[in-house]
């Protein structure tokens, strides 16, 4: 228990195909890490038997909707939660049905690891390949491909090393640098928690062993300093009469009390006076750190401004060309209008250009059809109203990534990622 | 120095943003608070992410009129001490009034009631924010929440439908009349409330710690003795005074307690960790069917 101040902090997500058993996969994780408790199981048990099931179907850990126990899928995002001596975790658990792919995307938004999977009887599907450039396209930074229901094909190495290589053979045009691969069977438990004696010609690390010590120190930019006002804190007390200070999460770099920054969009330079918490001054502040910084100057700065170092300024756009994966039934309209929210800044966008619809099964870029539907993905090109601060998706999650929003029905259609 | 947050300061700067977030984007939000632990962590949150300012929104209460006297004890000194604006919705004046009815027999519980109470307390403030202390891990129906989720005019929730929430941006937009529930703490577990609680030294109602009470038995489940709760002839007779605490604190008729031993925050983080059951394994409420918080959830309960 000492252990748990020091503790990191891991997400990872899930995705697979329809019956690719990713529920049941988490609930093996949960079940042997000993994160499931004895009244959660005892309910899993008997409506697994009520449903005249075969043995305890984990998948129901997981699938808390009505409709999705009914029908025995997952439909929406579920988080996941346990953790180990060295880690907590939590999981999205998304769906693989084509419909719900917008899950899998916002799922992988915030994840350090995506776990891939596929059936070892049906080997890469084109769900398979959807979901691994999703995970590319939303730069997570680490893979991991189990290759599930070992147990189904007799821990075949052959069919291992077979979906191995037609999974490597599609991955080596995607941007993604660390991909690992681990044979399991998530209703057995082979390589999950335990190392199997199944599959002796596999000599890698089980899954939660990789999960507890894969490197993400590195995960968030620590170089280019970037402060998106969100809130600004007015006391109107006695004591606190002149405190101007402006709230918000460090999106990249790291601030010091005393450093000379520069405002955008005035362009106006001032230090940095204090940086306040409820617990006091700090001296310096980094990702992910949701701190208030004051200034020596009294200057005009609110939300959606954003505080930088003059020598180091994000780009300073209003035509941005952006990769989109689009969400809603309603087709993304050609020289439509959006609101775009991009880190607490709201603008309002037309969609100048659609520059190709992208065919993730063959990365063929698709210039003549250009009707961009729900869970297409697409290089479009937009003018925002006012200009943003931004910097590539590549280099900063958070400031290259913007959401688009429906003006009419008010839904999020739509997750764009600055190049 | 090594530029790297353990997970709790993770999760609280996490919580601090969506606070802030909710300041920002909508014009009156409200905090739901029931006095149990995690609205005490909301509350402690919300007066990190504006300090030195006040909390820019009041608590609202929803009074089942069964709640232990040690909540309303805790409530009230809470409130004095942050300055915060309290709101209470009652429960017994909406029977009164005879805008809702009373279930009846041995099981009868208000904790149905209350979403009628909430929603009327959310329409009468104009509230178009309510945040609320649930997690995830608590219930499977909750796994499935979002940060940022909606609610239509009725106050429902439809889990088929929700809005992607992708990387850290919250679209809170929304038509007139409609709502958002927002919640802050979806990614704290048991133990994360725990230990981050005994961290911050903050100080919690006497409920929670060990200590002796006349209990009875129902279903598996130890409740408190009390005058709200119609008891059976043989429960009557099998009251006893047990060394119990609360894990979770909701109203009397529907909140189990536990035998333990725990006196201080540390012993219930070692209780928490190796707990092999679940902390809302005690509510009764939940057990009426094997989706009962769903159904409670899509007609507008917190």
């Amino acid at each position: 228990m000492d252990n748990y101040d020091n503790m990191e902090l891991l997400r990872f997500t899930t995705a697979g195909s329809v019956d690719d058993g990713k529920s049941t996969l988490i609930g093996r994780l949960l079940y042997d890490s000993k994160s499931i408790f004895e009244d959660q199981y005892d309910a899993v048990r008997e409506s697994s038997e009520r449903r005249g099931e075969e043995g305890v179907n984990l998948a129901l850990l997981t699938d808390g909707l009505k409709a999705e126990r009914e029908q025995g899928i997952t439909i929406d995002v579920a988080y996941r939660y346990f953790s180990t001596p060295k880690r907590k975790f939590i999981i999205a658990d998304t769906p693989g049905h084509i419909q719900y792919t917008r899950n899998m995307v916002t799922g992988a938004s915030t994840a350090n690891v995506a776990l891939i999977l596929i059936d070892a009887r049906r080997g890469v599907l084109e769900q398979t390949r959807r979901h691994a450039f999703i995970a590319s396209l939303l730069q997570i930074p680490h893979l991991v491909v189990c290759i599930n229901k070992m147990d189904l094909v007799d821990y075949s190495e052959e069919t291992y090393e077979k979906i191995k290589q037609d999974f490597e053979e599609f991955s080596y045009k995607l941007n993604v640098n660390d991909v690992h691969f681990i044979p399991i069977s998530a209703l057995k438990g082979d390589n999950v928690v335990t190392k199997s004696e199944n599959t002796p010609w596999y000599d890698g690390s089980t899954l939660l062993y990789y999960l507890e010590n894969v490197h993400i120190g590195s995960d968030h930019n620590f170089i280019d300093c970037r402060f998106p006002v969100q809130y600004v804190v007015r006391p109107n007390s006695d004591d606190y009469h002149d405190y101007r200070g402006y709230a918000g999460r460090i999106a990249g770099g790291i601030f010091k009390k005393g450093d000379d920054v520069m405002l955008l969009p005035s362009g106006f330079t001032s230090k940095i006076k204090k940086i306040d918490t409820f617990d006091g001054e700090v001296d310096e502040a980094y990702p992910p750190m949701s701190v208030t910084l004051l200034l020596e100057d009294d200057l005009d700065l609110s939300r959606g401004d954003m505080i930088v170092r003059e020598n180091n300024q994000p780009e300073v756009e209003q035509d941005l060309e952006i990769m989109v994966c689009w969400f809603a039934d309603r087709p993304l309209q050609p020289r439509g209008k959006y609101a775009v929210l991009h880190t607490t800044k709201e603008v309002r966008c037309i969609v100048k250009e659609i520059r190709y619809k992208l065919d993730i099964n063959t990365l063929h870029r698709n210039e003549e059809d250009k009707t961009i539907g729900m869970n297409d993905i697409a290089r479009v090109v937009i003018r925002t109203t006012k200009p943003l601060y931004y910097d590539a998706y590549r280099k900063n999650r958070i400031t290259g990534s913007v959401i688009f929003v429906d003006e009419g029905t008010n839904e999020t259609v739509g997750a764009g990622m600055i190049i | 120095m090594s530029y790297h947050l353990n997970h709790l300061k993770e999760l609280e700067s996490e919580s601090i943003f969506i606070m802030r977030e909710v300041a920002a984007q909508f014009e009156r939000p409200v905090l739901m608070f029931s006095g149990g632990k995690d609205s005490i962590l909301m509350v402690h949150l919300a007066r990190k992410a504006f300090y030195p300012a006040n909390i820019p929104f009041p608590l609202l209460h929803v009074d089942t009129g069964h709640n232990f006297p040690e909540t309303i004890e805790y409530r009230d000194k809470l409130v004095e001490e942050t300055g915060a604006r309290l709101i209470v919705g009652s429960v017994q004046e909406a029977i009164d009034s005879g805008a809702i009815v009373e279930e009846k027999g041995y099981n009868a519980s208000r904790n149905y009631l209350q979403t009628h109470v909430l929603l009327e307390e959310l329409e009468k403030g104009k509230f178009d924010a309510a945040l609320g202390g649930a997690r995830r891990d608590e219930e499977k129906a909750r796994a499935k929440e979002r940060f940022f989720s909606h609610r239509d005019e009725f106050g429902q929730w439809d889990p088929k439908n929700q809005r992607p929430e992708l990387w850290n941006l919250f679209n809170g937009k929304k038509n007139y009349g409609e709502h958002f529930r927002i919640f802050p703490i979806s990614n704290w577990t048991e133990l994360d409330v725990w230990m981050y609680l005994a961290m911050e030294g903050v100080e919690l109602p006497s409920l929670y710690f060990a200590h002796e009470r006349p209990v009875f038995a129902r279903e598996g489940t130890l409740l408190a003795d009390c005058e709200y709760i119609h008891k059976r002839p043989e429960e009557e007779a099998a009251v006893e005074t047990r060394m119990v605490r609360c894990r979770t604190i909701g109203d009397m008729t529907c909140t189990g307690v536990w035998e333990s031993e725990a006196k201080t925050i540390e012993d219930i983080i070692k209780e928490v960790s190796i707990a092999r059951k679940t902390e809302r394994g005690g509510r009764t409420d939940d057990k009426r069917s094997e989706t009962a918080m769903e159904d409670r959830k899509k007609q507008g309960y917190f």
